[in-house]
């Protein structure tokens, strides 16, 4: 099919504080380029759902916060004249039509004529696999087709933005990663402009072109996937990212991940410690150690390999595993 | 086998219940149907008295309809907006006035009317209309609409509903035309059915606020009652069944009819 006309979007010194005086979100500068699969991840109050909703128009930043869809300003407009497409956590399909309205409802408003609406209708539902459904009510629909119909009605209008507010996490695990791997290539598809928010950062990794990891209503860091994991900017990424291993060292702290550390022989290796539980995932195993100085490591070794809780064992680290914080906990990495 | 003789032992409390509460009204309507109640059945059926009563007390049943249909048509316009703003608003604010609706529910009707007389009293053309009555039917019968439609309101996520609405590029009016009336109907309905039956069946407030030439149903029955004889005052009761009965009935209905929703926002939320 062919793309939207996409846009970028830029964000200067939004801030958000509800009526009760909650601040949910620190001023904060964030641009969008046009087509990039944005992800803004943190955990639940981290400010990444009301960052969404600001960038929609169902929330207004304060006073002095702008919002601009490629030149035009848009801060002042409420949602249903930004031409943005929405996808919410519970999908807000409308109960008292089909599926066939609820994905036409969006080309009805803005009065496309009958035929192209029908042809475009059927482009959607065909592209979502969900043809078959077209006159079922959504009460007779699984939770996955539900989300099928929500894509296909956010995006059948060909909005400018199209915006993810946690739309899997309402599905079970094995659903999840079939519809995230289709979510991935429809993205790269339609070559849309495209904010994700969720606080799984496996969706985050696949999803997304770059991350936004948030932390207490501000941006901790921005980057790709790859940076986001291998060179997080302070603690609170690296612990929110993955597993982090911290180990004291001649007066040093190393920090890695558990892929980059192997078992080696007792007396070999920057540490010494003692196996407390082996956890047998089939591709790898996960194995917690305490050490003699009395920290938690946890390393990652072969499926193959026998190891036991009670053996003694040192701990080594590949060189070029070795995490650097460029920053502290502290220091927001905007 | 224990079973059998509870179960018989509740049917027969069941029935005697039943019987109980079945035989006035059966009498009653025998009442109306019967030449001479005094003499009793032999005295023959007769329609004489239901044609009286269409004779003398038709233009009661006219105008109890009429108000009926009017304080529909004023709860729906009110009603359902106001439960709009409160599903939307929340808060304590929004439990504060939705407890002021339902004040009139708690107060004696006597004393609704007594104020309202009060207020209005001197605007004499009001006062002597059927919209003065009118006035005190919506006070009594609004909460019932508004508390109805808030109901599903709050069952369906009904903000969820709308901004999906909004962001595909639904106005205000559309989006409240479009999603959120539809998805409210067997509230509205339920509502509907609850404001025709109550404003029919008014009496304490309608009592006071009446005028020999705004006389609703019940209170021609009250009239009835005291000044005709008792054929006359039954056949009035069974015309007033005959309004009555298929409305319940109906909300009933309508009440089932709200199920199946229900199951949808459950399956939604896990």
């Amino acid at each position: 099919m062919t793309s939207s006309t996409t846009t970028s979007i830029t964000i200067t010194s939004c801030a958000k504080t509800f009526a009760d005086g909650t601040r949910a979100l620190e001023p904060l500068d964030l641009s969008i380029q046009a087509g990039e699969t944005l992800v803004l991840l943190g955990p639940s109050g981290c400010g990444k759902t009301t960052l969404l909703r600001i960038i929609a128009g169902l929330e207004a930043p304060d006073r002095g916060g702008r919002v601009l869809f490629g030149e035009e300003d848009v801060t002042h407009l409420p949602i249903e004249r930004r031409n943005v497409g929405m996808v919410f956590q519970s999908y807000a399909l409308f109960p008292n039509m089909t599926v066939w309205d609820n994905v036409a409802y969006g080309l009805k408003v803005r009065r496309m004529d009958k035929a192209a609406m029908k042809q475009r209708v059927e482009e959607m539902l065909a592209m979502m696999h969900i043809d078959a459904l077209a006159d079922r009510r959504i009460d007779q629909l699984s939770g996955g087709q539900r989300q099928r119909v929500a894509l296909a009605r956010a995006i059948a209008a060909r909005p400018r933005v199209l915006l993810l507010d946690e739309p899997l996490t309402a599905l079970d695990a094995g659903l999840r990663d079939r519809l995230r791997g289709e979510i991935d290539a429809l993205l790269r598809s339609l070559g849309i402009t495209a904010v994700y928010v969720t606080h799984d950062q496996a969706e985050a990794m696949v999803l997304g072109d770059r991350i936004v990891v948030m932390s207490a209503g501000r941006i901790a860091q921005i980057g790709t996937p790859r940076d986001i994991y291998h060179a997080p900017a302070n603690a609170f990424v690296a612990d929110f990212i993955g597993t982090t291993n911290r180990l004291r060292h001649k007066d040093a702290t190393l920090v890695f991940r558990p892929e980059d550390a192997d078992l080696v022989p007792p007396g070999e290796g920057m540490a010494q410690g003692i196996i407390q539980v082996v956890h047998f995932l089939g591709d790898r195993q996960r194995v917690h150690l305490h050490t003699d100085d009395g920290e938690a490591v946890i390393v990652e070794i072969g499926s193959r390999r026998r190891v036991a809780p009670g053996q003694r064992s040192g701990i080594a680290v590949r060189p070029e595993g070795m995490v650097h914080l460029s920053g502290n906990a502290e220091e927001s990495a905007a | 086998m224990t079973r059998k003789p509870l179960f018989l032992l509740q049917l027969c409390f069941t029935l005697a219940v039943c019987l109980f509460l079945m035989v006035p009204v059966i009498l009653s309507v025998m009442a109306g149907l019967t030449a001479n109640f005094f003499v009793g059945l032999s005295s023959g059926l007769t329609l004489r008295w239901v044609e009286e009563v269409w004779r003398l007390y038709q233009d009661t049943i006219w105008r109890s309809l009429g108000i009926a249909m009017a304080c529909l048509a004023v709860t729906t316009l009110i009603g359902i907006p106001a439960a709009y703003v409160l599903a939307m608003r929340g808060g304590r604010m929004a439990r504060l006035i939705e407890e002021t609706i339902t004040l009139p529910i708690a107060i004696p009707g006597l004393a609704i009317a007594l104020a309202l007389i009060l207020t209005w009293g001197g605007l004499r053309e009001f006062r002597m209309s059927w919209l003065f009555i009118l006035v005190g039917h919506v006070l009594f019968t609004l909460p019932f609409m508004v508390r109805s439609v808030l109901a599903v309101m709050l069952s369906i996520n009904i903000r969820q509903l709308e901004e999906g609405a909004a962001s595909l590029g639904a106005s205000f009016s559309r989006r409240f035309l479009t999603v959120v009336v539809p998805n409210c109907r067997p509230g509205i309905l339920a509502g509907a059915l609850m404001v025709v039956t109550l404003s029919i069946g008014e009496f304490n407030l309608t009592w006071m606020l009446h005028t020999p030439l705004t006389k609703t149903l019940p209170v021609g029955l009250a009239d009835s009652y005291a000044s005709m004889r008792l054929e006359i005052a039954s056949a009035y009761t069974l015309v007033f069944f005959v309004m009555i009965v298929p409305l319940l009935i109906a909300m009933q209905m309508a009440a089932r009819d709200r199920r199946p929703r229900r199951r949808i926002a459950k399956d939604m939320t896990s």
